[in-house]
Parts: structure tokens; sequence; C-alpha cells
């Protein structure tokens, strides 16, 4: 199976299931070369379940997954690796090795991937530092940055083999808003320096807004709308307009059922 | 009220299935990762420097620990052997009686202990919270194999390093037992080395080295396997599974080895 030339991610009629639990109800999604891609939607809406799906972490119930011309879901582990040495992840954490410094987590793929002197790869490593603003770190514990600084760290590590395709996970989570813009800025900088496709899962708006080139929405486990910022705001959908204007959900509430959810438990 | 009693006992014999096949798949898992670990072996390099480096925490560090305990364990099984030697008139025996216990049996078993005390639990709960925080999938995502790189360096370092804190254990144990019977009580010298070496033969030593080797490997997978499963295993997430997931590491790791053990003992006496 291969993705059109257009686009390095096409994902079809994606199902999944977390035992019983369906999570994910028949994704079509496809990512153009190049653009930053942001996937947004509410707490247990799907995001971070397509986005582990992409990742190769979670095997689907059903659909195809095609990144790079690379059928994920079928892919022998040997293609997979390949394909994963193309890809940069950083997670919302960082999943920094507490072990290691900075510096050592950060050069960790070119050591196993490259055959590149240990001088050099030095130097690619503060290079990368630069880029992140934490020139001098690279000799301190993870637990000795702050949450900002893990996410620049993991970011770097995500870019140091010059991927063409990097996935961040939450960028602005938990940041203050200094740092949320700073890192705005950033993955803007390396899709334009670096020609990066990016794909950045976020509930941020005001970030959402800022990076993306076209917005995915996903509700429930089904895309609710895909489409440039402007196209997201003019939404008449009322789950778009309620989560851009921040209005609680209307949920209608049927007396008997609650009743009945409150005394047994079940629904 | 029979209905009662009958729901209660159907529950029972339901929850009953459930354990019996948690331990079932707990097995098949513990295989499995075993046989993954180990299968990197001729898939990737050989993971030199990372071996060292877990050669330097699983083994080096445990040295003063394995020291301390088998000088006192020597010195105590002498002083109980003293006591019921002298009963019989046998105390020229209390050499071969401290050495044969502490090589065949007490030096692995205690070495194990000790390691699975201070390195199996920290272990444990080291790849747990890796899990727990996402670097396993970081690791997937890097392209680094997470077997080869984590696993197995540990693993080997293990099988390396038990046996080897065994043989220091038992000469730490035989000093000890030295002490107390020869310095303190006054056991002839002579005849507490010279009936040591008489009575020892190569099958002993042999028996410490498979067990205390077997025991590496049982440990540490068991260790390791307990932590790197801790999403599928353990039903609390977070700090409350890591600590469930190392208390039941010490304890299954425990139990294997005394298991291994007997099997060990069975077979080659």
């Amino acid at each position: 199976m291969t993705s059109s030339n257009k686009n390095i991610i096409e994902v079809n009629n994606l199902v999944t299931h977390y035992g019983d639990r369906q999570i994910l109800n028949g994704i079509d999604f496809s990512v153009e070369k190049g653009e930053i891609r942001v996937i947004m939607g509410g707490s247990g809406s799907g995001k971070s379940t397509l986005l582990n799906h992409m990742l190769a972490l979670l095997t689907p119930t059903s659909g195809s997954i095609v990144i790079d011309n690379v059928d994920v879901v079928n892919a022998n582990r040997k293609t997979l690796l390949k394909l994963r040495q193309k890809m940069g992840v950083a997670f919302q954490g960082g999943a920094l090795f507490s072990s290691m410094t900075v510096g050592e987590n950060i050069k960790l793929p070119l050591q196993h991937h490259t055959k590149l002197d240990e001088h050099t790869i030095d130097i690619m490593t503060r290079l990368k530092l630069e880029l992140m603003n934490l020139a001098g770190f690279e000799d301190l514990m993870p637990s000795e940055l702050s949450g900002g600084m893990l996410k620049r760290a993991g970011l770097a590590r995500a870019v140091i083999m010059d991927p063409k395709l990097l996935f961040f996970d939450e960028p602005s989570a938990g940041l203050d808003p200094v740092t949320a813009v700073e890192l705005d800025e950033l993955i803007l900088k390396l899709r334009d320096a670096m020609n990066m496709t990016i794909i950045v899962v976020t509930h941020e708006l005001e970030s959402a807004f800022k990076i993306a080139d076209r917005i995915t929405v996903l509700f429930d486990g089904e895309i609710a709308i895909t489409g440039t910022v402007d196209e997201i705001k003019n939404s008449k959908d009322v789950r778009i307009q309620n989560m851009i204007n921040r209005r609680a959900r209307d949920e209608h509430l049927d007396a008997d059922e609650y009743i009945k959810r409150l005394t047994t438990g079940k629904n | 009220m029979l209905t009662v009693f009958m729901t209660k006992a159907k529950a029972k014999i339901e929850h009953l299935g459930d354990s019996g096949v948690d331990i079932v798949e707990s097995s098949g898992r513990l295989g499995v990762f075993l046989f993954n670990t180990l299968s990197r072996l001729w898939m990737y390099r050989f993971p030199l420097e990372e071996t060292i480096k877990q050669l330097l925490f699983i083994g080096a560090r445990t040295v003063p620990l394995i020291l301390i305990s088998g000088l006192f364990t020597g010195m105590v099984i002498a002083l109980q052997f003293y006591d019921t030697l002298i009963r019989f008139g046998s105390v020229d025996l209390l050499g071969a009686a401290v050495a044969m216990s502490l090589i065949r049996e007490l030096g692995p078993v205690m070495a194990a202990l000790m390691v699975i005390a201070r390195v199996g639990s920290a272990t444990c709960a080291e790849i747990g919270i890796m899990r727990n925080e996402q670097q396993f999938d970081a690791l997937d995502c890097m392209a680094i194999d997470s077997y080869h790189y984590v696993m197995l360096p540990r693993l080997l370092a293990a099988i390396v390093s038990v046996p080897l804190l065994t043989a220091m254990f038992d000469t730490f144990g035989i000093g000890g037992g030295y002490i107390v019977g020869v310095l303190i009580h006054g056991v002839s010298d002579g005849a507490f080395l010279v009936g040591m070496a008489d009575t020892i033969v190569w099958n002993d030593v042999w028996m410490g080295i498979v067990k205390s080797f077997l025991f590496g490997l049982v440990i540490m997978s068991v260790c390791l396997s307990k932590g790197f499963y801790l999403h599928i295993e353990q039903k609390q997430s977070g700090a409350v599974g890591v600590s469930q997931a190392t208390t039941q590491a010490v304890v299954l790791s425990a139990v294997l080895m005394l298991f291994v053990d007997y099997i060990v003992s069975s077979l080659m006496l």
C-alpha cells in the first residue's frame, strides 16, 4: 500500500478499542508533506490514541495507517525501525532517561544509528541545544530542569536525527504562557528551517491557532472537522463553537436514567 | 440464606479461576520476556558498555553488603555447629560442616537474597517508572530496541555477578567460621582447614556455581519483567502500581529462587 505523493500520512477507516470500549470509530485522516497539522479535541476524544497508532505503539482493531509509503500496521520490525529513524517524537513529559544527563539523552539516537565520531556527535548535540535555548545545560540531569526545559530537551532529542516527520504531544500543557509561546515559535522555526512535517496533539486553542496550517478536531472518536484556522473558527458545528468559546457541553439529562445511574452505578 | 452462601461460594470459585488465569498469563509473559531478551544476543552486537555499567551497579556496589552478611552468616553457622558438634565430640568436623553448608546451600541462597533486596527491588522500581514515564515508548520511537538496550545488559550482569558474589560470600563466611571456631572457641586450625579441604569435592563447588548462575537469571528476569509489564499486570497506575509491582517482584523472585534451589539440589545430590 502506498500513500499519494502529496500526503506523508494517510489513515483509512481506523477503528480501535481498549478492551470492549471503542475509542476511534472509522477515522479517515491525511497529512500533506511540509504542513503543521494540529489534532485537537477534549479529554477522551481519542487524539492521544490516534497519535499512538500513528507511532505504531498500538495495534488497531481494523483500518490502515500509511506513513511515508510504509503500512505501519502490517510492517515488519525491520521496516518499522527504518521508518522510525525518519520520525521524531516529543512526548508530553519529555520522557528523558533519568539516569542520563540531558546531553547523553539527546545524543542517544545519533550514537545508535550513525557512525559519527563522538566529537561530531557532541557538536550536533550542542547545535540542537542552542536551537532550543538550552545551551550549557547538557551536563545537568533531567531532574534539575523545569517543565518547559524538559519539553524543549525532549524536542531536541526528537529532532537530533533531522527527521522528515515530527510528532509533538501536548507542547503547551502545564507551561506558563511565555514558555508556551516560545515553544510555538520553536515549532514554526523547525518547520521553516528544516522543512519538517509536524503533527501536534494539543487542547490549547491559542497555540493551535498560532501554529496550525490545518486543524483536525476529534469528538468521541470521530473527526468532527478538518480545516484551516479560519474554517474552524467559522464552523457552524455547535461542538466546535462550544470548544472555541469555552462553553460547557449542553447534555440532555434523562431524569429516570440519572436516578438509575446513581442507585445502581450502571448506565 | 442458602442462596447467599451459594452466591458467595460461586464468587470465590470464579475468583480462583481469575487468579489461575492471571498466573498462567504472567508465566507466559515471563517466558516471552526471557526469550525476547536472550534472542537479542544474536540479533544485535554485544552491549558491552551497558553491561559493564550494570556490572558496577549489580556486582561491585553489592560487594560490601555481601562481605558483611557473609561474615556474620559464617560466624553464626560456626557457633551453631560448634554447639552441636561438641556434644558428640566431633568438633574437628567444624570446618567441613561450615564450608559444606555455605558452598552448597547457604552461600548461593543468602547471596541471592541480598541481590534481591538491594538490586532486584531497585531494578523493578526503575523499570516500572520508565514504563510510567513513557521512556520505553520513547525508545521504540527512536528505533532503539528496549530488550537490547535496557534488559539484556542487566540480565547478563546479574548472571555474571551473582556467582561471583556467591564466591565472595562463601569465602567471607568460611572466614567468619574460622574466627568463631578457631580464634574464639579454640578449635585446632589444622583440623578446621584440613577437614574442610578433605571434605569439599568439586561437585559441591559446581552445585554452588550452577545454583547461583540460575538464581541470577531467575531474579533479574522476574524483576525486569514485573517492571516492564507494569501497564498490563497492575490494576493501578502511578506510584501505587510501581510499589505493587516491586513487592510482587521481590516475593516472586525469592520464591522461584528457592524452588530452583530445591530442583537443582535434588538433581545434583
